[in-house]
C-alpha cells in the first residue's frame, strides 16, 4: 500500500527532473531532485511504495530517460495518469518503471489517499475512499516488452534467437 | 473505383450489416477471409494490423481468435476504410523501412534505421544500457552519431565526466560522426547542415527535438536512452505507426516578420501541448512551400511541443536544393498520396497568423505579440536548435544594426553551428550584434534548458527563441520564459520590453 502524490495535467520532464541536475545520471542523484520544480517536498518525503497520480500528457517535453529513472529510484511503485506523453511512455516501459493509464482513478483519487495497485491485473484499490478502478490493458506488444523485463532483455533475447 | 463494392465479407458464422455511414463501403465482414480477399484484389494494399494474422513475419503474431468479435468488427470497420485509401509520407517511409508494402496507423512494426543519435546528456545512459547487451560494436560506424552539445564546453566537473564517456565510446567504437568542442554544433542544426539526415530517412535520436529532420522529408523521432542503445546495437527500432494530422497553410503571403516559429506556435496554441500526442504532424500548403529550409526546420523542430511523434514536410525543390549540396549518400523522396488518410485536417490562411508569443509555462499559452506588448524582460536569448540558423541570425542582425541593446537587458546569441557562426561573422552580422551590446557564444544548448551560460535568477523574465517555457526551464523555478521568433526577440532586446518589431525598425 502506498500514499498518493497527486499532480495536474502536462507534468513535464523538466518538472520531474530539472536539466540542471542532469550533469550526472546516477539514479540516487536524480531521485534526490525528483519533482523538485513541481513540489519541493516530494523528494524528501516520498516513501518506497508511494504512487504518483497525474493528469493528461504526463511526462511531456524532453526525451530524458532521467525522468522515469528519477521516479523509479525515488521508490515510487507506479505512476497512474490519464494519459502519457509518447517518449515518457516508451522510456518508462523500457526501464521497467510501472505506469498505468486510468482516467477514472485519477478523478477518484486525492493526494494522501492510500492505494493498493496490482500491477499484473491493473486493479487500483483506493483504500481511503473504498473504491476500485481498472486501468487500461497494455497493447499486446507492449505487454510482451514488459514481460521480458524491458527493452534491453527483449533485444538480448531477440539477438540470441536471430 | 471501390474494389470492395461487391465483396461479400462475413464474420465467422455471424454476418453483420455495417452500412455506409462510417465512410466505408464495406457492408459485411468475415474476419478470416479479409486478408485473402484483400490479397486477391490487385490494386489494394495488404491489411496491416497484426491482429489480422498477416502471413508475413512480424514482431507480433497475435492469434486472431484472441480478440473478441466486437473488437474485430470495430477494427475492421476502421481499417477497412483506411485500406481503401493511399498512404501518407510518414506511412510510406515507415513501410519502406519495415520491408512492407504498406502500413496502417496503429500497426506495430520493426524497422531499419538510417541514423541513430545521442548527445552528452542522453548518450552516457545509452552507452551504459548498450553495455548490458554484451555487444562490442555499434551496427554501423557511419550511422551512429554522438553530439556533445548540451553542457559543452563542459560546464563543470560532472558534465566533463559525461562528455568523456561519450568521447571515449566514440573512439572505442570508431564512430565517424562525433564532433568535439570547436567543431561541434547544436545537434539539430549540425546534422542537416552536414548532410547526415536526408529525405526519406528513418531516424531515432535520444533528444526530443529529433523531429526537426521532418523538415527534410524524413521520419525522425525522439526516443530515450534505452531505445537509442538498442538502435545503436541493432540498427532497428519498433514503432507504432502513428495517425497523421495535416496542417495546411493557404497562401504564400505572411504578415511582416512572421516566420516558421510563429506558424508552429500558432498551431500549438490551437491544438495544445498534447494536441498531436502520438501522431505525425504533416505541414503542407503553398504557405509552407514558400518557406526557406531554415523556417521549415523551425516548424518541424517544435512538433514535439504538441506531443507529436514526427513533424514532416514533403520535399520540394527548396528541400532538394538544400540537400543536393550536402548529401553524401542516396536518399529517396516520398510524398503523400492524394487520397491518403488523415485523422484530422487543419486549414489556416497564412496571412491571418500574427507574430506569436508563448507565455509561461507551456508553449500552448500563445498570444499575439501585440497582446504581450510592454511586458518588461531581463534577458533575451536568440539561438538554439529551434532558431539558431543563419536566417535567424540575419533577422536579428538586421534589427540590431546601428542600435543598442537596452541597458537593462542581457542579450545572448547562440549560433547553431561553427559554420553558421563563421558565415554570420563573414557577413558582418556578429560584429553588428556585438556592437549593439549582445553576447555571442560558441554553439551550445546551454541556456535553452537552463544548463549553463545564461541562467535566470528568481523572478527574472526571459524572452527567448528557444522551444520550451516550462517552470524552471531556464533557471530558477520562479523565473519565467516567453517564446517568440528572432525578430520579436531582437526588437524587444532593444526596447527592454516585449514589442512588435515595427516599433523598433523604422521601415518595419
Amino acid at each position: 500500500m502506498g500514499k498518493v502524490w497527486k499532480y495536474g495535467h502536462d507534468i513535464d520532464t523538466d518538472a520531474i527532473i530539472p536539466a540542471r541536475y542532469m550533469n550526472r545520471s546516477e539514479p540516487e542523484h536524480l531521485a534526490a531532485h525528483c519533482m523538485e520544480d513541481a513540489d519541493v517536498t516530494f523528494a524528501q518525503e516520498v516513501k518506497a511504495g508511494d504512487v504518483i497520480v497525474g493528469g493528461k500528457n504526463f511526462g511531456c517535453g524532453s526525451s530524458r530517460e532521467h525522468a522515469p529513472i528519477a521516479i523509479k529510484a525515488a521508490g515510487v511503485k507506479v505512476v497512474i495518469a490519464e494519459s502519457y506523453a509518447r517518449i515518457f511512455y516508451r522510456n518508462a516501459l523500457n526501464i521497467g518503471m510501472p505506469i498505468l493509464e486510468c482516467p477514472e482513478a485519477v478523478v477518484g483519487t486525492e493526494a494522501g489517499d492510500e492505494v493498493e495497485v496490482d500491477l499484473k491485473s491493473g486493479k487500483i484499490d483506493n483504500k481511503t475512499k473504498k473504491t476500485t478502478f481498472q486501468a487500461k490493458p497494455f497493447p499486446p506488444f507492449m505487454q510482451e516488452l514488459i514481460d521480458a523485463g524491458g527493452l534491453i532483455p527483449y533485444v538480448k533475447e531477440k539477438k540470441k534467437n536471430a | 473505383m471501390n474494389p470492395f463494392g461487391k465483396a461479400d465479407f462475413g464474420f465467422g458464422h455471424e454476418k453483420e450489416e455495417i452500412g455506409t455511414k462510417h465512410g466505408s463501403r464495406i457492408t459485411r465482414f468475415r474476419a478470416f477471409s479479409v486478408i485473402e480477399i484483400l490479397k486477391q484484389s490487385g490494386n489494394v494494399r495488404q491489411i496491416g494490423p497484426p491482429e489480422f494474422c498477416d502471413q508475413r513475419p512480424r514482431m507480433v503474431q497475435a492469434n486472431p481468435c484472441a480478440i473478441s468479435p466486437g473488437e474485430c468488427r470495430e477494427a475492421i470497420r476502421e481499417k477497412g476504410r483506411l485500406l481503401l485509401m493511399g498512404m501518407t509520407i510518414s506511412e510510406k517511409i515507415l513501410a519502406a523501412h519495415a520491408g512492407l508494402d504498406s502500413v496502417v496507423p496503429g500497426e506495430i512494426i520493426n524497422a531499419k534505421l538510417d541514423l541513430v543519435l545521442a548527445n552528452d546528456v542522453t548518450g552516457p545512459v545509452a552507452i551504459q544500457e548498450f553495455g548490458k547487451l554484451g555487444i562490442d560494436q555499434v551496427y554501423d560506424k557511419e550511422r551512429v552519431t554522438l553530439v556533445p552539445d548540451h553542457f559543452t564546453p563542459n560546464k563543470d566537473i560532472a558534465s566533463a565526466e559525461q562528455s568523456k564517456i561519450l568521447r571515449d565510446f566514440a573512439k572505442k567504437m570508431g564512430i565517424k560522426n562525433y564532433w568535439d568542442v570547436g567543431r561541434v554544433g547544436i545537434e539539430h542544426c549540425l546534422l542537416p547542415e552536414q548532410g547526415l539526415v536526408l529525405p526519406g530517412d528513418l531516424i531515432i535520436g535520444a533528444d526530443s527535438h529529433t523531429c526537426t529532420y521532418g523538415a527534410l522529408g524524413a521520419f525522425a523521432t525522439g526516443v530515450g536512452s534505452t531505445d537509442c542503445a538498442a538502435g545503436m546495437a541493432t540498427g532497428e527500432a519498433w514503432f507504432r505507426v502513428p495517425e497523421s494530422l495535416k496542417f495546411v497553410f493557404h497562401g504564400s503571403k505572411f504578415q511582416p516578420w512572421v516566420g516558421g516559429k510563429d506558424l508552429i506556435l500558432y498551431i500549438i496554441g490551437k491544438i495544445g501541448v498534447d494536441g498531436a500526442r502520438y501522431k505525425a504532424m504533416e505541414f503542407t500548403g503553398d504557405g509552407i512551400r514558400s518557406l526557406s529550409m531554415d523556417n521549415r526546420l523551425t516548424i518541424s523542430n517544435m512538433a514535439i511541443e504538441a506531443g507529436a511523434k514526427a513533424g514532416i514536410i514533403e520535399p520540394d525543390e527548396i528541400t532538394l536544393a538544400y540537400v543536393k549540396a550536402r548529401a553524401k549518400r542516396d536518399y529517396k523522396v516520398y510524398k503523400s498520396d492524394p487520397d491518403a488518410s488523415y485523422e484530422k485536417i487543419y486549414e489556416f490562411n497564412s496571412e491571418d497568423i500574427p507574430l506569436q508569443v508563448a507565455f509561461p509555462h507551456l508553449p500552448e499559452n500563445t498570444k499575439s505579440v501585440d497582446e504581450a506588448s510592454g511586458l518588461k524582460i531581463d534577458q533575451v536569448v536568440i539561438g538554439s536548435c529551434t532558431n539558431g540558423r543563419l536566417e535567424d541570425l540575419e533577422i536579428a542582425a538586421k534589427i540590431l544594426k546601428g542600435k543598442k541593446i537596452h541597458p537593462e537587458i542581457r542579450c545572448l546569441v547562440f549560433p547553431g553551428t561553427q559554420d553558421i557562426l563563421l558565415e554570420a561573422m563573414r557577413r558582418g552580422w556578429i560584429e553588428t550584434m556585438i556592437q549593439a551590446g549582445a553576447a555571442v557564444s560558441t554553439p551550445t544548448c546551454g541556456p535553452c534548458l537552463g544548463g549553463h551560460m545564461g541562467i535566470l535568477a528568481k523572478g527574472e523574465r526571459a524572452l527567448s527563441t528557444t522551444n520550451r517555457n516550462f517552470v524552471g526551464r531556464m533557471g530558477h523555478p520562479q523565473s519565467e520564459v516567453y517564446l517568440c521568433n528572432p525578430a520579436v526577440a531582437a526588437a524587444s532586446a532593444v526596447r527592454g520590453e516585449i514589442v512588435h518589431p515595427r516599433e523598433v525598425v523604422n521601415n518595419g
